[in-house]
């Protein structure tokens, strides 16, 4: 082992050493060095790597990118290092590292990919990210100065130094300062250091604040240093204020994320429950047929991933609608007036749904899968990006309340729905057909439950229990925001889940919902008809 | 209507007559030597424990194969306590007293296996327990061939030490027994290895929680002091597949905040989309990616017997292996399926590892095996890449808790007890 270490480290000078003298000896060095990567060690693998890295051969980058990404692999058979990928007959495309060199593409079991960890792709990243300064596409080089950010080393610092006069790059050259900056006060004389400070003050980077932080705690107690101790506490205070600011927000986004899924889960209530007053326990399996139909979409069409929740809105609001005036027709219209019998004959269809979808899925929880355009977040400042998923969920639930909103004010149906759900009698005598209106209401609450779904296959598991989880919460909101009130639903909706992430952080996931649900209760028996209560005849 | 309920009652009566007939002719049958098998077969747990009835069924037939033992044949005998913790007592009673099984093989929570332990205890039945678990017990009855908290969750916090350079941690857990205790040892463990307590969070969360959000935004800000930070996951079942994609969501990677996690493994990440997942580590004893002829032949014996080629392999069905083939070679040792004589005759047994190396019963009803921890790829395996040199002896009462570490667990002569304190050189004469 000694011996092999003492080796590489030969290697590593003598390939320093030589570095300048010709490409050919270079060359030679590196295939040598590309040989060594099937049979080391990972621990071993650090010096070796940048050994490679310190060739400067135009290849580095063509074995380091792979390497990094686990796309680099050696032929069982000759030890041949190659860069891999899958085809579309599941077998591997094959690249000579060195050569560039194609060749012929193999099964899996012919090659074996070069290990790695955490730790050594952290290294080829920060080694990679110094190459990729000069790269003619900016948004590599602002992921290249952000990773320089993160992990200064010294060759690094010394390119940006040359290389920042002449970027172009808004962004890359306002990071680029940073970086000079971080190092400035890091290593310069006591009035860089504090130009330096007085220049960081408001950067949001978290490398900025840890900086001023370690040489805030660094700083001998001398009356000369006294000036830079006020910059310094000055631009951290200043950092950490505006931190406060942007936690609030974060934390506020996190609330009306949450609130606008139980807006989405409650929404559909707000009618069945709210408007035709039949207490439906199974509003939940509503949803998870709808979360359930965005998976068969995935299935009939696995090319279409990215376009599967446009399908699926529709498609889910069909099955769960459908769904719904079965259940309007075959149960809930005998019963008409009886509540208790009501919930107990819905509970039941509760259980049955679920066990249908056991039979029908299998008990597992089934895979839907995000696309592209719902990963990854917005990243608005360093210290406040919102994730797009929950950004599109919001923008979805609001765009699904204003609809149905908009269905119940302007259209006949609406207008059929108010009437029958305010006097039924009166309606009937105006010739509107209330058991006709009763199905469809119905399955539009169902339906829309549906689309609900569609939003919660993107945030929790596609399971048979998909629904329970949600059915709770759903009859909290609408009872806290007043029954047969939609608005009453979106501020109840809201309130309750921007409550909910402010007493998280401080309290847990647990303590928190138990805290929200009593000062709900508490809150129904001062006003036990909820936010906005309906007036005049119609409420009772 | 009435006719229609007298058929029915006329059904089952019939039915029930042939069922019963069909068992005593079974207890009739040659005498056999019978192994019960106590795992859920519905419920929550079925995912998982199905699994390893299956396993159980694989190394009987394999067993009779080669000619039974004892010159007998092995008789499995079933039964589903239907993830229902007060049934696994009842299930268990029932293989002991009424099928007279000679061993049981069962239970994955450890609130299933805390339920069974007094049936066990009070009829002498012989239990193999094959899952990772918090420790803090070692009955007679029982063996315990999954990992210790000194087996898994010690070595890794030691892994993200030394080789990740983490200085601060996350724990995260769903809100049991299981993550509790271990977390209490964890922690105990890191205090005692200088971390400071503001280096340390700790955070627990409900089975199935989905809102994963605010808890990643606080992870990710503890993380941005400048220290590497980890997290050590003890977050169980479901609920992980939203933690890891909120973890992707908001950018943060493996190289970033790399997350440890004790109970995923091959057979949680089947079928799910791993991307977020990629990078990220776990702690086994087993992985069905390590390479030697005894897993490979073990791998194919299993898709051979499920019949099905996209099956994985995972930690606990090594665990059941190995103590199925330990208390095959008990057996054959003291020549008799008496409990009390294969309980002896089990201490000392030694049965490869399908990872390498030797597997060996110590006198604490727990085992020696090797540590390994993988970084998850995207075709749902683990790549190992860090192992302990040796095998690790597990430890029943954790040396880091200050109501356990004086305690040590030897049920061979003179000691004879679960629980001796060192220090008074008493057995506490609790039970278990």
């Amino acid at each position: 082992m000694l011996r092999l270490f003492s080796l590489l480290f030969f290697c590593v000078i003598s390939f320093n050493a030589s570095a300048a003298v010709s490409e050919t000896q270079d060359n030679s060095a590196l295939v040598a060095l590309v040989e060594q990567l099937p049979s080391t060690k990972l621990n071993k693998m650090a010096p070796l790597i940048k050994a490679i890295a310190a060739t400067s051969t135009p290849q580095v980058q063509d074995i380091l990118q792979p390497l990094m990404t686990g796309d680099l692999y050696y032929l069982k058979s000759n030890k041949q290092v190659v860069a891999a990928h899958k085809n579309e007959q599941n077998q591997y495309q094959l690249t000579d590292v060195l050569t560039a060199e194609v060749l012929p593409a193999v099964a899996k079991s012919a090659i074996k990919k070069v290990r790695t960890n955490n730790r050594l792709r952290g290294q080829i990243r920060d080694l990679l990210a110094n190459l990729d300064l000069t790269h003619q596409d900016k948004t590599v080089r602002l992921e290249a100065v952000k990773q320089l950010l993160q992990n200064p080393n010294q060759t690094g610092i010394t390119s940006v130094t040359n290389l920042i006069k002449g970027e172009q790059d808004e962004q890359v050259r306002e990071l680029m300062l940073v970086i000079l900056l971080i190092d400035q006060l890091d290593t310069g004389s006591t009035a860089e250091k504090l130009s330096a400070a007085q220049q960081l003050s408001g950067r949001l980077e978290s490398k900025v604040k840890n900086e001023l932080v370690k040489q805030l705690d660094l700083l001998p107690e001398q009356p000369e240093n006294e000036e830079l101790r006020a910059v310094l506490s000055q631009s951290i205070d200043d950092i950490e204020q505006q931190a406060t600011v942007y936690g609030l927000v974060e934390n506020l986004f996190f609330g009306l994320s949450l609130g606008s899924v139980l807006l989405l889960a409650a929404i559909g209530l707000a009618i069945t429950f709210g408007v035709m007053g039949v207490i439906n326990m199974a509003h939940g399996e509503m949803m998870m047929l709808g979360a359930y139909t965005t998976y068969v979409i995935q299935q009939m069409f696995p090319n279409l991933i990215e376009y599967s929740l446009l399908m699926a809105v529709p498609a889910a609001f069909l099955v769960s609608g459908f769904v719904g005036v079965l259940i309007e027709r075959g149960v809930i219209r005998f019963l008409k007036g009886r509540p208790l019998e009501t919930l107990l004959a819905t509970f039941g269809i509760s259980l049955i749904l679920q066990q249908l979808v056991r039979s029908v899925f299998s008990p597992l929880n089934r895979q839907v899968q995000a696309p592209q355009w719902m990963t990854g977040s917005l990243e608005i400042n360093p210290m406040l990006s919102l994730t797009y998923n929950r950004l599109y969920i919001i923008l979805f639930a609001l765009m699904v309340f204003f609809s149905l909103l908009m269905i119940l004010k302007k259209s006949s149906l609406g207008l059929h729905v108010r009437a029958v759900s305010q006097n039924r009698d009166m309606a009937r005598a105006l010739s509107i057909k209330s058991s006709w209106v009763d199905a469809i209401t119905f399955g539009l609450g169902s339906g829309i439950a549906g689309i609900a779904g569609v939003a919660l296959s993107q945030l929790t598991n596609v399971g048979p229990n998909l629904g329970q989880a949600y059915i709770i919460d759903s009859f909290l909101v609408v009872v806290f925001g007043g029954v047969g009130n939609l608005w009453g639903t979106l501020v109840a909706a809201m309130t309750m889940g921007t409550f909910n992430k402010f007493l998280e952080p401080s309290m847990g996931p647990v303590l928190s919902n138990i805290i929200v649900l009593v000062g709900l209760v508490l809150f129904i028996q001062k006003r036990p008809k909820g936010l906005f209560p309906q007036k005049g005849r119609s409420a009772d | 209507m009435k006719l229609e309920k007298l058929k029915l009652k006329k059904l089952i009566v019939a039915s029930s007559i042939v069922a019963t007939g069909l068992m005593t002719n079974f207890a009739y049958a040659a005498d056999n030597i019978k192994v019960g098998v106590l795992h859920s077969l519905s419920g929550t747990m079925a995912i998982s424990e199905t699994t390893l009835k299956d396993t159980v069924l694989m190394m009987i037939a394999d067993q009779n194969a080669k000619g039974g033992l004892l010159g007998k044949q092995i008789e499995p005998v079933v039964v589903d306590p239907a993830s229902n913790w007060p049934l696994f007592a009842e299930k268990g009673r029932e293989l002991l007293a009424k099928e007279k099984v000679d061993v049981i093989f069962g239970s994955w929570t450890s609130v299933s296996r805390k339920s069974v332990l007094p049936v066990l205890e009070e009829l002498n039945g012989l239990m193999f327990y094959p899952v990772q678990y918090e420790g803090e017990e070692s009955s007679k009855n029982v063996f315990y061939t999954g990992a210790a908290p000194n087996q898994q969750a010690i070595p890794a916090v030691d892994y993200l030490m030394n080789d990740i350079g983490a200085e601060r941690f996350v724990l995260l857990g769903t809100d049991y027994v299981y993550p509790r205790t271990t977390n209490k040892i964890l922690e105990a463990y890191l205090m005692a290895k200088g971390v400071k307590a503001e280096d340390i969070m700790v955070n627990y969360t409900p089975f199935g929680h989905s809102d994963w959000q605010g808890i990643v935004a606080d992870v990710k800000k503890f993380g941005s002091t400048g220290k590497q930070t980890a997290v050590i996951s003890t977050v169980n079942g479901d609920a992980n597949i939203p933690f890891y994609k909120e973890l992707g969501n908001q950018g943060i990677s493996a190289e970033d905040i790399p997350v440890i996690a004790f109970s995923v493994g091959e057979e949680e990440l089947s079928g799910f989309d791993t991307k977020p997942l990629v990078g990220h580590l776990a702690a086994w004893n087993y992985f069905q990616s390590v390479e030697t002829e005894a897993n490979e032949a073990f791998i194919a014996n299993w898709k051979k017997y499920i019949g099905d080629d996209k099956r994985v392999t995972n930690d606990p069905m090594e665990a059941t292996y190995i103590g199925f083939k330990m208390w095959v070679k008990a057996v054959e040792k003291a020549g008799t399926t008496d409990v009390d004589a294969v309980e002896q005759a089990m201490i000392g047994i030694a049965v490869p590892n399908l990872t390498g190396g030797i597997a060996v019963m110590n006198p604490n009803h727990h085992l020696s095996k090797p540590v390994l921890i993988g970084e998850i790829q995207e075709d749902g395996q683990f790549e190992v890449v860090w192992e302990t040199p040796d095998t690790v002896i597990g430890d029943a009462w954790s040396d880091f808790l200050p109501s356990s570490k004086n305690l040590v667990s030897d049920w061979t002569a003179p000691i004879k007890c679960g629980n001796f304190d060192v220090t008074t050189a008493k057995c506490s004469g609790q039970k278990f």
